[in-house]
């Protein structure tokens, strides 16, 4: 992707002007938190998508001003994120799974503003907060509907990479499935890529001749093979039951909202810490939620379901977080 | 399963022709241009080009053969671009390609962004579905490999069979061949180098696109930023390893394509014991090593890469 080079530093400066255009029209909007968002994947990107979709909805509300550039390469990353700083973004969001020690040392060059990164990694005192999308109580539920749901007793699992966000859903969710379902295995492969639907669906073929009759769709063309075969798919971080009718019995959303909100509301009041924001994501601040289709889904077993989300959000039940790379059963 | 039975599910080779398929365009356009004497490392972008365009189209309303018609007029586009600075202005051709992959693939971004600026997801279309010919689908074991394959996987073989007898069997095949290895040859026979050559690069680099176009029009229904993820780079190295020709080139792309589909099912059996990177590795690892064994006897075209210019020895 570093080909793209040219066109993300033409979309900064673009940027950067636009918000010199800002700071000329005077006070008038001089409440707005100045929010820049830097991504490594274009904003269709599901996990992406989900920061965008709360930022613009942010703006839409009229606390911020947004502005953003997609499909920046790791390698350009720290370059964007100074010129952003420098041009008096108050709040910069992001992702540093790739540059993790670099965009550390930025943010300390720029201790005035705000840094609020998706990261592995924990936060740096004064200003380098972190999230993720801890969404691995939905996860778990999900895993519970497939467990279920399964006659084979065979689930498949095709994943992006092996990092600890991507792995520590599909633990959750295999917990989860496990715990309801004992006799349960798994078929588990990584693409090493965030993004070739090909490649997954060639993955996804292979688990369901395999044995495999429910598909963890952690990236996109899961579902796809899934479709084809007429077996049955549970969806991760985007609802995307509309495209697939009939496939999706549930999803673990990812909700952004409220870890900007309460950034952007930090920064606006002037206290914004570095702190963990990945709590946020958690069911009970409403940035997990699990969709499940009723048409789908037997309603005893929402009903247990049911049950077991109220334990999480009662805080009686705590989902294990286990960041280790999830393997094939054998 | 174990691996003797994964061999014989007929859906492994259906999955390794799927996953050939891109491949066996790609590699039949690099081996056009090359035969004519000019690397065409512009496959990488030429292919997004083709991907972005083909479904593109498709998505604005043309039917899906007017899609691969226009996948190859994008690939005809660039392989012109290349062939201009290449041909008569004999510019390095390493770097005319990779400058050529760098705008195709960010040209192919720039119109998808311009065209859909605001999509949450990427959009879809309705691709090639996998044909169900009667008769020939129900051969056992034999009848879904071949016959449940989409169009396009069909239109690889014929364009393998077609430059496989237009180089073998037709005087247009032996000048280009000729303009390739002795290009100062042609010219005394009084046919133009720079025409055969722009010819070559032109349509090898329309067969690339169609490639591509494979991607987002049949393996996939919607374009995305970064899918080719490096199969035009494969197709290069495959070129090499079919000596440049035809057949061998198929064999190779279909060797690639049975790789990856057991990477995928060793990975699934054996992920609890040998990390996942291993497997992703092994297709290409594998290809290095058929390359390292088959390419000390490759038969170059002998006027590879030289710019040839008139009335200079």
């Amino acid at each position: 992707m570093g080909d793209f080079r040219n066109w993300s530093r033409r979309a900064v400066l673009a940027a950067a002007v636009v918000s010199a255009a800002g700071l000329a029209a005077g006070a008038a909007a001089a409440e707005k938190v100045k929010v820049a968002a830097i991504y490594t994947l274009p904003v269709e990107q599901q996990w992406i998508s989900r920061i965008h979709a709360a930022l613009n909805e942010a703006q839409a509300r009229g606390d911020i001003e947004y502005t953003y550039s997609e499909n920046v390469a790791n390698t350009d990353y720290e370059r964007v994120m100074r010129e952003y700083s420098e041009a008096g973004q108050q709040l910069i969001v992001g992702e540093v799974f790739g540059l993790e020690r670099a965009a550390r040392k930025v943010a300390a060059d720029y201790p005035d503003t705000a840094f609020l990164m998706g990261s592995s990694f924990g936060a740096v005192k004064p200003n380098f907060a972190v999230f993720d999308n801890w969404i691995h109580e939905p996860s778990y539920l999900t895993g519970m509907i497939a467990g279920h749901a399964t006659e084979s007793n065979v689930i498949g699992m095709v994943g992006g990479y092996a990092i600890p966000e991507v792995n520590r859903l599909m633990n959750a969710f295999m917990d989860g499935a496990r715990d309801v379902n004992p006799e349960v295995k798994f078929l588990v492969n990584f693409i090493d890529s965030w993004y070739d639907p090909p490649k997954a669906k060639e993955s996804a073929f292979a688990m369901m001749d395999a044995g495999a009759d429910i598909m963890y769709a952690e990236r996109f063309g899961v579902s796809d093979a899934a479709v084809e075969r007429g077996v049955k798919a549970i969806g991760n971080v985007i609802d995307t039951s509309q495209d697939y009718p009939d496939t999706i019995l549930a999803s673990a959303i990812w909700n952004m909202e409220p870890t900007i909100n309460e950034a952007v509301a930090a920064v606006a009041e002037g206290r914004f810490k570095a702190a963990d924001y990945g709590q946020f994501s958690f069911m009970s601040y409403g940035g997990g939620a699990l969709v499940a289709d009723p048409d789908l889904v037997p309603a005893e077993v929402m009903d247990e379901v049911g049950a077991k989300e109220r334990d999480i959000l009662d805080g009686m039940f705590r989902v294990n977080v286990n960041d280790a790379a999830p393997a094939s059963d054998k | 399963m174990d691996i003797l039975q994964i061999f014989l599910n007929e859906s492994f080779w259906t999955a390794s022709l799927r996953i050939a398929t891109p491949l066996i365009f790609g590699v039949m356009g690099a081996l056009l241009c090359e035969r004519a004497g000019v690397l065409n490392l512009g496959i990488e972008g030429i292919f997004a080009a083709g991907a972005m365009a083909g479904w593109l189209a498709v998505y604005l309303g043309a039917p899906l053969w007017l899609g691969v018609g226009a996948a190859a007029l994008a690939g005809a586009f660039f392989g012109l671009l290349h062939a201009i600075l290449t041909v008569p202005l004999g510019l390095s051709q390493h770097v005319s390609g990779l400058g050529i992959t760098m705008l195709a693939t960010s040209s192919a971004y720039f119109l998808y962004r311009t065209a859909l600026p605001d999509v949450t997801s990427p959009p879809r279309i309705t691709a090639f579905q996998p044909l169900d010919t009667p008769l020939l689908s129900d051969i056992p074991f034999i009848g879904p490999i071949l016959f449940e394959q989409t169009a396009l996987t069909w239109l690889a073989f014929l364009c393998v069979g077609l430059v496989w007898w237009m180089l073998d069997r037709t005087p247009l095949g032996v000048a280009l061949k000729a303009v390739g290895d002795n290009p100062d040859a042609v010219n005394a026979q009084g046919l133009s180098v720079y025409r055969l050559r722009f010819a070559a690069v032109i349509i090898g680099s329309s067969l690339m696109a169609l490639g591509g176009a494979f991607l987002t029009m049949s393996a996939f229904d919607a374009f995305f930023f970064g899918m080719v993820n490096g199969r035009g780079w494969v197709c290069i190295a495959l070129v090499i390893f079919a000596s440049w020709r035809p057949g061998r080139a198929l064999f190779g792309a279909i060797l690639f394509g049975m790789f990856d589909a057991l990477q995928v099912r060793l990975q699934t059996e054996a992920g609890a014991i040998i990390p996942s990177q291993i497997f992703l590795m092994t297709p290409y690892v594998l290809s290095i090593i058929a390359l390292v064994l088959v390419a000390r006897r490759a038969d170059y075209p002998r006027a590879l890469l030289q710019p040839w210019f008139k009335g200079q020895r």
